[in-house]
């Protein structure tokens, strides 16, 4: 059985040219690593918030945040990790604001592992994408993941969806490699367990689609 | 190796993170355990799938409304933090 394979990566080099033009005041290459990364930051904010207006104000809030503290990138990390950072505090600010009544934190933890143990051990359909138009698939996995608590969610989106190592991630969320490990295995099986109810394989069985 | 102690691993394997004493443990239980070979194939299955729905797009649109947003408050934040303005000749 096959592995994930890591995204392709741009060339950090070039990054950095347009990290050190826009610390010199060069708004335009502040400007190329907002279309470098706006798609990205969106897409992270929208995973967390579950609200696209909130998702909206933290791809502005975050990019503003960004230049105004550029001074403060100290290149330890790449810009992007950097930019991710600040772009989950913001998510998960306007999260904390819209649930007042929950406490949404990425140290949140589930006491014990019985939450994520396999229940369904049906195989899926070979296509299970296939089986619904992409307006229901898009519908089903939106569902499915609003169901994640948002530290796991926060870190399934950074890791499995954004394509950021488990080191990156770690750095991005400030946890630790094993918490993020132990959290993205949860993430992983709690979505399959929710998702085989959709995509479980039908043929013979006894329901309809 | 237990079910217990593959889903303990299934992470690592399905991101190819560990050594191959290890990974052939793993691909032994698999021989043999259908439920634990159904879940870590589904558990790839999930994460092609949310991979590659393109959930979450940034309609092009409201990308060039956020950008233009975004360059006009920073630029905002340039003017107010660069050089004091020159000074005014006295009248």
């Amino acid at each position: 059985m096959g592995t994930i394979q890591p995204k392709v990566e741009e060339p950090a080099s070039d990054e950095l040219k347009l990290v050190h033009a826009a610390k010199a005041g060069d708004i335009s290459a502040f400007e190329e690593l907002v279309k470098r990364y706006d798609r990205n930051v969106f897409r992270i904010a929208q995973h967390i918030t579950q609200n696209r207006e909130d998702a909206e104000d933290v791809v502005q809030d975050a990019f503003l945040k960004a230049y105004q503290n550029l001074a403060n990138f100290q290149e330890q990390s790449k810009f992007y990790t950097w930019l991710v950072r600040i772009a989950v505090n913001e998510a998960l600010m306007r999260l904390r604001r819209r649930r007042p009544e929950r406490m949404v934190s990425l140290d949140e933890d589930v006491k014990t592992e019985e939450d994520s143990m396999p229940r369904e051990v049906a195989d899926w359909a070979p296509n299970p994408e296939q089986l619904y138009s992409q307006g229901e698939l898009k519908e089903i996995l939106s569902k499915t993941i609003q169901g994640l608590p948002p530290s796991f969610r926060t870190v399934f989106v950074l890791r499995d969806v954004e394509g950021l190592s488990t080191e990156e991630t770690a750095d991005a969320l400030d946890l630790s490699i094993p918490a993020v490990k132990s959290r993205l295995l949860r993430a992983r099986l709690q979505l399959r367990e929710r998702l085989s109810k959709y995509f479980k394989n039908r043929v013979g069985g006894d329901g309809k689609k | 190796m237990t079910c217990s102690e593959f889903l303990k691993e299934l992470t690592d394997y399905l991101d190819g993170a560990m050594d191959a004493q290890t990974k052939a443990e793993l691909e032994d239980h698999l021989q043999w355990c259908h439920n634990c070979y159904v879940v870590c194939n589904t558990t790839k299955m999930t994460i092609e799938i949310y991979r590659e729905s393109h959930l979450y797009e940034l309609p092009d649109e409201l990308r060039g409304r956020l950008r233009t947003a975004i360059v006009s408050k920073c630029k905002g934040h340039a003017a107010v933090t660069s050089a004091k303005p020159p000074a005014r000749s006295p009248k």
